[in-house]
């Protein structure tokens, strides 16, 4: 390459392409980032221009919450539940699709009609939120008219008097949602595990069949070992997912920003939307924003440590 | 042991049948048995995913032709008002407009989110300057935070650029938002292009600039149209941002909801006028257009996810 090439010219056209993103990015997404640790630190209710620094008195506020620690709780649930439900459930249906056929000579294939799954369980995923909270709203709904009920009473499980008030009832509301997340998130994540098991070379499966390996021992000895990175990583995507839950709780349980009955259903995201836009009290949703921010990244860190393995190269 | 494993990889079990003795022959029925009652018990589950998935929905459009009281009633009546009048209420109780808006934006966002990620990925994956690798892991790591813990600075920064409320304010921060994972996934796009055709279009005396739009771009389809599907879909059902920033500010301000946040907005007003035909037919209203563009695009995009997340 000549040097004219990478001189001044160059720069030039560098910082011509990133000036517009950058600053956009800059002006929209790092700086609210940022401020959102400076405001933590303030009295700020969102409304007057002026605001005191406080200090850590938001911080020791939050501790006391009795509201927060409940959502705090009702996320690190979710972040164990979440995860280890959708991904289960994710890799035995890949593996089903994948695997499941016939064995035989060629011993793996999938079943027939595979493609038509992964269609079909990939469509939740590119419906919007707001549809499943309209979609699992009526099928939650609390009297014979909800589809879950509906079935209930059809099949003499349920008295048609006393329904299930799913969504209202402090017990199961916060299992329903995850079920909704679960629904939407399967699909997704068997699409991701079913294009790695397909970069797995196949003389490895039939190595193992030679030898004799039946298809649980397949499964736990060749397949999953060889996916580790992507469940990996689908573990840290679906634990992020769990720290959020805002549209989702706010708009399906009662409550202004959602989180009923009686907080049951609460999020930490609700509880901060809740502090910002109805309380006015900016700085200390500020303050939950930066716990919520910490926890994300101890989590990623987490998950990628505790699931660390020796990778394998094939 | 190369033309033993041909005859393995062949599909269907003739040809293996023929190589094996008597013994393995046995073993191979067995193998088959029970390679048939496990494909009874996958397809087993398989299925009963799958009905899980189509049944509700299937369920929800019909409801768009029950009455109100149908659906009040019980939730496995069949459908006896097979009219669209329900389609009709939920278009003019705004679904229309809310529909209207978002193509508004998108047409906006979508193609402005493509050009900006695209120039800076491409600058970042092909010119090596100081400070390259910082500015990328800068622009991907707000892929990990949570939109919504930027959410109350954000609300006063397109405050004070008085852009609440307005198609341009959504259209600049949608396009910010959608910045990472587009610069993430063009990045290693454009890493893969052959350096040759870039010295032979140096050598022919196109500017930068000229290459970046005449030959990088056009061999870069592939992946674009993987991005500008993903945007496409992330950005029509975005809800939280257009929920923080597009509320009128005033009485005499006109609503400009998205079709997502309309849709909210029409269960709770459903919940009060009890017309819930409407609120079923406009989230079919919603659905269909997602449908559709899953359906003709459901290879690139189950292709463009994988592929962007198994990097």
């Amino acid at each position: 390459m000549s040097h004219v090439a990478q001189g001044r010219g160059k720069g030039g056209f560098i910082a011509g392409f990133l000036i517009a993103p950058l600053a956009l990015y800059l002006t929209f997404v790092i700086w609210p980032y940022v401020q959102t640790f400076g405001y933590s630190f303030t009295n700020w209710t969102g409304q007057s221009p002026t605001f005191d620094f406080v200090g850590v008195d938001n911080y020791a506020a939050l501790m006391k919450d009795e509201v927060f620690r409940g959502a705090l709780w009702h996320n690190l649930l979710l972040l164990v539940f979440v995860p280890v439900i959708t991904i289960l459930l994710a890799l035995f249906f890949a593996f089903m699709v994948n695997a499941g056929g016939r064995g035989g000579a060629g011993g793996v294939q999938g079943v027939s009609g595979s493609r038509w799954y992964k269609v079909i369980y990939f469509f939740p995923q590119v419906l919007s939120l707001a549809i499943l909270a309209v979609l699992f709203g009526a099928i939650y709904r609390s009297d014979e008219g909800g589809l879950l009920n509906g079935f209930l009473v059809k099949l003499g499980v349920v008295d048609p008097q006393h329904p299930v008030e799913w969504l209202n009832e402090p017990n199961f509301v916060l299992w329903c949602l995850l079920f909704v997340v679960v629904w939407h998130g399967v699909g997704f994540y068997l699409v991701l595990f079913s294009a790695a098991m397909q970069t797995v070379p196949k003389d490895i499966y039939e190595a193992a069949l030679l030898d004799g390996a039946g298809r649980a021992q397949t499964f736990f000895r060749v397949t999953l070992p060889l996916l580790w990175d992507s469940v990996q990583t689908s573990a840290v995507y679906l634990g992020i997912a769990a720290m959020d839950m805002f549209v989702l709780v706010s708009t399906m349980t009662s409550g202004q920003f959602g989180g009923g009955p009686d907080h049951h259903s609460e999020v930490m995201a609700t509880v901060l939307m809740r502090n910002f836009l109805y309380f006015g009290k900016s700085g200390y949703a500020c303050a939950m924003g930066v716990v919520m921010l910490t926890l994300t990244m101890i989590l990623s860190v987490v998950t990628l440590r505790a699931t660390r393995r020796e990778r394998i190269e094939f | 042991m190369t033309a033993e494993s041909t005859v393995i990889k062949a599909p269907g079990e003739a040809p293996a049948e023929r190589s094996g003795g008597a013994g393995q022959a046995k073993e191979r029925e067995k193998r088959r048995a029970d390679g048939m009652v496990l494909n009874v018990f996958s397809h087993g589950f398989l299925a009963l995913w799958a009905i899980m998935i189509v049944l509700p929905l299937i369920w929800l459009v019909l409801g768009s032709f029950k009455t109100d009281a149908q659906i009040g009633g019980s939730a496995l009546s069949w459908p006896s008002n097979w009219h669209f009048d329900a389609f009709s209420r939920a278009w003019d109780k705004g679904i229309g407009g809310y529909f209207a808006h978002t193509v508004i934006v998108l047409v906006f966002s979508v193609p402005l989110t493509m050009l900006f990620g695209s120039m800076a990925a491409y600058v970042l994956a092909r010119y090596p300057f100081r400070g390259n690798r910082p500015v990328y892991y800068f622009f991907v790591s707000g892929a990990m935070f949570p939109v919504f813990l930027a959410l109350v600075p954000l609300f006063f920064m397109v405050k004070r650029f008085d852009m609440l409320n307005t198609y341009q304010g959504l259209i600049l921060v949608y396009i910010a938002y959608s910045l990472p994972f587009t610069v993430f996934f063009m990045h290693s796009f454009f890493r893969t292009l052959p350096t040759a055709v870039y010295e032979a279009a140096v050598i022919d005396g196109a500017s930068d600039t000229r290459i970046f739009f005449q030959v990088m771009l056009p061999m870069a389809k592939p992946g674009l149209i993987s991005v500008g599907i993903f945007n496409v879909l992330g950005q029509w059902n975005q809800y939280i941002l257009p929920a923080v920033l597009m509320q009128p500010q005033t009485s005499e301000d006109p609503e400009r909801y998205m079709l997502t946040q309309g849709l909210i907005q029409l269960q709770q007003q459903m919940g009060y006028e009890t017309d819930l035909p409407v609120l079923f037919a406009g989230a079919t209203i919603a659905i269909i257009p997602m449908l559709a563009v899953y359906l003709s695009f459901q290879r690139q995009i189950q292709a463009g996810l994988t592929s962007a997340t198994l990097k």
